[in-house]
């Protein structure tokens, strides 16, 4: 429809609809008139986005609403409001979820979501359990469910419906697919462990392929007419499954690709950077949608692929642009989803009643579901390295939760072609709500019952909480180390696959050389370039964790002596600021023995509960659709001890291969040295360098001083090369065993301030002796029987 | 990658290696391969190095340690059998072994697993978990939140839990002692694929 723009004259001319035709043809100039229709469409949409947005809000303004509700239980309820204040005013579902909207414009941002945020290693490490899952299981609970309906109906409890076999495999098809945007927002409020979550949300996106092909094959041989099938056309269904996932996952890696390559060239054009990723993984799955392959299975993989070379190559804020975005398109698509769902059930032309049929699907789609993963289940774990428990199996069988994918395909059926589609609908419907609703709503009391009666009758012992939890950092090492996980052969091929092509070709220069940095062990860089490395990981990262309070606390500590036991008040302020993040076995415990335990004791369980570190399958690589922030909780958790491991590696790496040419930047950070301390003997005044010193270690880390200081140190020599004095290496091999080299900590301790300053009767030592050009000689001169020292001492005092 | 005879008897000492640690030959070969990837510069033996470029142990708190673990007494690199040693701590233990009389405890029983995790903590080797060596290895598994009074208040439950003879220190007995209700057995063991 035409629209005539504001002539030059300022008369105004109306879109030219049907209605408008009506309109008096304006006598005069108006200066204001109402222009609905020339807004209709757009107003709507913008109108319902913001009922949906405000929803959330006010849902969210209730806490102990939402811990037992889920956020989409509430939505259907409001929209099932909405609907019923919509038909009262127009008597007609004006408003109903489309197959279209869905399919095009809700549904992608979610599952690009999904993909972008999946855990790739945990996602591949499990892909064998997860493929099963969704194929088999999901084939399974079609084939069966469409079967048991239509033996019900041979028996005519269900009256007359004009069905055949194959409407009912049809409905089948449709209905047993699990939902990935149910299942997130479920899965969502009830913490389970990864594996668990990565196999029912893996399934639920990956089933997609199965769903489409069942759906697609059903659907024609219902048109063809259940006569004309042969044996050719089950055949054909069958080789069309393979082309449809394999198609489609291959159009989404083709589209990662591009993507990746694209964002390589994208230095100069920062703001659009996070364009390019919409657009493409969007095209992917309209591509794939128009070549009838799975568009879901497409962007899913687009998303999954491009995930590493987009971080790596567009800028950071660009990267936190995209994350936000997409958080934000998911998180909306998914609510108005929930409410569409509430309003489109408010419409009383498609509701057709059949208790039999309606209570059966329920019965058969749960009672199968069950018994499929039980079976599943028992046959994957003879295989599986993890072992999934019974726990887990009542979680995947309670959690296959059908939703909006179900409605839209059924919604898309043909009433001329399946004459009992308005059935199916409200069957759907049901369906739907059924287990988003009830199932949804009891599955986080069902979760913590079973931890409950399953977690240990005794109070471990902090011992048993402190070793256990080194044995498992321990097993996860090891297997590390002896290539144990999964099937490791594979991945160390893809890996270096991957580095020596892959990446050449998707990753920027720069983001390869970091890269490359990070997991090389210095053995090749210039030790300037390893602390500026660090230095720019402090100066990027989240700064903040080592300015937190505790660091700035610390005072005299004196670790010779036992000291009481302090209720730290920070201890409860941390407790209560975080009651969300205690987990479930943690609250079972504690509410059963609060009585016994003395505070202190409890707060030393807490402390070490929620502070120790995860091992690596129990990190939570939880994806949450409404927040970020679990990513950078493990990115945190991994940049800790990543920084500290490097710290470690860079001083005993420095102490065997350097000789004494350390630039004045270089001392000063490194202040807990077994060796005795090398000063830039450019020093002339050593008491300088001893208050300097004390300075940089009253800011706690002194990494941060190198970022400033590395202004300055250009000016200084630098680092000589380590290559150029490897020769000598040899000689300045430390006398003491690496095991006994500063372990360095995070936080430093008084008692380490106090034990360093020994070394500046070193420094006289060494500054005469720097005139020698051979360094090293006069390291070791002054060596000497020095080092015993503080080795004794150190392990007490410099590790905290 | 099944074993054949003959690729096994690509692995120096396969035979010894299979004695002392219980592993079957399709495990060591799996080994070897690993072991082979791992030596980065091909000279048949493993280096510090070549243990730190596993990206994961950097982010592993008490990767380094565990490292240190694989070169006892100072050694700087080690080769096929003594990587293989270590790692025949962590077979899962069988039940019922016929103990022979006089032979060496096997290097995968629970008290050689206990004994392994022990010699990481005690990083003296004097036989005891002290107090400061308890902090070390506190230090590094907690996040940077909590402070060192907090810490130093767990270390010391920690060694008052398990200190039996009152000397501020873990024995290695007392240190048995106190995860004896531990399964031990499971959770430092994992399936070695085949």
């Amino acid at each position: 429809q035409p629209v005539r723009l504001l002539g030059p004259g300022g008369l105004s001319t109306s879109l030219m609809c049907s209605a408008c035709q009506s309109q008096p043809v304006p006598d005069g100039l108006q200066i204001v008139s109402f222009k609905w229709h020339h807004v209709e469409a757009p107003y709507i949409i913008a109108v319902w986005i913001l009922v949906a947005s405000l929803a959330k809000i006010v849902f969210h303004m209730s806490h102990k609403v939402t811990n037992v509700v889920p956020e989409s239980a509430l939505l259907i309820f409001l929209g099932l409001l909405l609907g019923g204040v919509v038909w009262g005013a127009d008597h007609s579902a004006s408003f109903t979820l489309t197959p279209t909207i869905f399919f095009f414009y809700l549904l992608p941002p979610i599952v690009l979501d999904a993909g972008y945020f999946m855990p790739n290693r945990l996602f591949f490490g499990n892909l064998g359990t997860i493929l099963m899952y969704a194929v088999i299981g999901t084939v399974w609970n079609a084939a069966l469910t469409g079967l048991s309906l239509y033996g019900v109906f041979l028996t005519g409890i269900m009256g007359p419906l004009q069905a055949g076999l194959l409407d009912f495999l049809l409905f089948g098809s449709l209905i047993a697919a699990v939902d990935p945007v149910a299942v997130l927002a479920v899965f969502e409020e009830v913490h389970v462990n990864d594996v668990l979550f990565i196999i029912v949300f893996g399934e639920s996106l990956l089933n997609d392929a199965v769903t489409v092909v069942l759906y697609n094959v059903f659907d024609s041989f219902v048109a063809i007419g259940g006569e004309n099938v042969t044996g050719v056309d089950c055949v054909k269904g069958i080789v069309s499954f393979f082309v449809v996932s394999i198609g489609g996952t291959l159009i989404g890696i083709i589209f990662a690709l591009l993507l990746s390559f694209v964002t390589r060239f994208t230095k100069h054009v920062r703001i659009i950077e996070p364009g390019f990723v919409f657009i493409i993984s969007y095209l992917s799955y309209l591509t794939s949608e128009m070549l009838s392959l799975s568009a879901i299975l497409a962007i899913t993989f687009a998303g999954v692929c491009c995930q590493k070379y987009v971080n790596a190559n567009i800028n950071e804020q660009s990267v936190t642009t995209v994350r936000y975005t997409m958080k934000m398109l998911a998180s909306g698509s998914e609510t108005i989803v929930f409410m569409f769902l509430g309003i489109s059930a408010v419409d009383p032309n498609i509701w057709t009643w059949n208790t039999a049929f309606i209570l059966l699907t329920l019965v058969f789609i749960s009672v199968y579901r069950v018994i499929g993963v039980v079976i599943q289940t028992w046959l994957l774990n003879r295989y599986r390295m993890v072992q999934l428990e019974i726990i887990d199996q009542v979680v995947m069988s309670y959690g296959g939760l059908r939703g909006a994918v179900a409605f839209a395909l059924v919604a898309l059926l043909d009433p001329e072609k399946v004459k009992e589609r308005n059935l199916f609908v409200s069957t759907t419907i049901i369906v739907v709500y059924f287990t988003v609703i009830f199932q949804g709503l009891t599955i986080k009391p069902l979760v913590s019952w079973l931890k409950v009666k399953r977690s240990e009758h005794r109070d471990p012992l902090l011992n048993e909480k402190l070793h256990g939890r080194a044995f498992d950092h321990i097993l996860s090492a090891i297997e590390d180390i002896s290539g144990q996980i999964g099937h490791n052969y594979m991945r160390d091929k893809w890996a270096k696959f991957e580095r020596r092509f892959l990446s050449k070709l998707l990753m920027r220069r720069s983001a390869q050389k970091s890269r490359d940095q990070i997991l090389n062990v210095f053995h090749e860089l210039n030790i300037k370039d390893a602390i500026s490395y660090v230095a720019e990981g402090e100066r990027r990262g989240s700064l903040a964790f080592i300015r937190s309070a505790s660091t700035d606390q610390l005072v005299n500590v004196d670790f010779s002596t036992q000291r009481p036991s302090i209720v730290d008040a920070s201890v409860s302020a941390l407790l209560r600021g975080n009651p969300s993040s205690v987990c479930l076995d943690m609250q079972a415990i504690e509410e059963k023995r609060k009585s016994v335990r003395d505070k202190e004791d409890t707060l030393s369980h807490h402390v070490l509960q929620q502070y120790l570190y995860k091992p690596r399958h129990q990190t939570r690589h939880k994806y949450s659709r409404h927040a970020i922030t679990p990513n950078t909780e493990d990115n945190k958790q991994e940049k800790e001890i990543f920084r500290r491991t490097m710290k470690k590696r860079l001083e005993s790496f420095k102490s065997t291969k350097l000789g004494v040419n350390y630039s004045k930047k270089s001392i000063k950070n490194y202040k807990k040295d077994c060796m005795p301390r090398k000063v830039n003997p450019e020093y002339s005044d050593i008491e300088e360098a001893h208050e300097h010193e004390v300075a940089h270690q009253d800011i706690g880390i002194s990494f941060i001083a190198s970022a400033t200081r590395q202004a300055l140190a250009e000016t200084y020599n630098g680092i000589d090369n380590p290559t150029f004095i490897s020769d000598e290496n040899v000689m300045v091999r430390p006398a003491i065993p690496p095991w006994l080299s500063n372990e360095d900590t995070v936080v430093p301790s008084q008692r380490a301030r106090v034990q360093i300053p020994w070394s500046p009767n070193n420094f006289r030592r060494l500054t005469p002796l720097r005139l020698s050009t051979r360094s090293v000689d006069s390291f070791q001169m002054a060596d000497g029987p020095v080092p015993e020292h503080p080795r004794m001492t150190l392990p007490e005092g410099t590790h905290l | 990658m099944g074993a054949t005879g003959s690729a096994v008897s690509r692995v120096p000492g396969a035979d010894e290696i299979q004695k002392e640690t219980g592993f079957s030959s399709a495990h060591i070969y799996r080994l070897y391969d690993r072991f082979q990837v791992l030596d980065k510069d091909d000279n048949g033996v493993l280096s510090r190095r070549d243990l730190q470029s596993i990206g994961e142990l950097a982010v592993n708190p008490l990767g380094d340690r565990i490292i240190d673990a694989f070169f006892p007494n100072g050694v700087e690199t080690i080769d096929f059998r003594s990587f293989v040693r270590i790692l025949a701590h962590f077979r899962p233990t069988e039940e019922n072994r016929q103990r022979e009389p006089n032979a060496s405890e096997p290097l995968n029983s629970r008290n050689s697993k206990l004994k392994f995790a022990f010699q990481l903590y005690d990083q003296d080797k004097d036989g005891k978990i002290s107090r400061a060596e308890l902090l070390q290895v506190l230090r590094m598994m907690v996040g940077v939140e909590v402070t060192d009074e907090q810490l130093e208040s767990i270390a010391d439950r920690t060694i008052q839990e398990a200190d039996l003879d009152g000397d501020g220190t873990i024995s290695f007995e007392e240190f048995k002692k106190s995860l004896e209700k531990v399964n031990i057995e499971q959770k430092m063991s994992i399936r070695f694929l085949r």
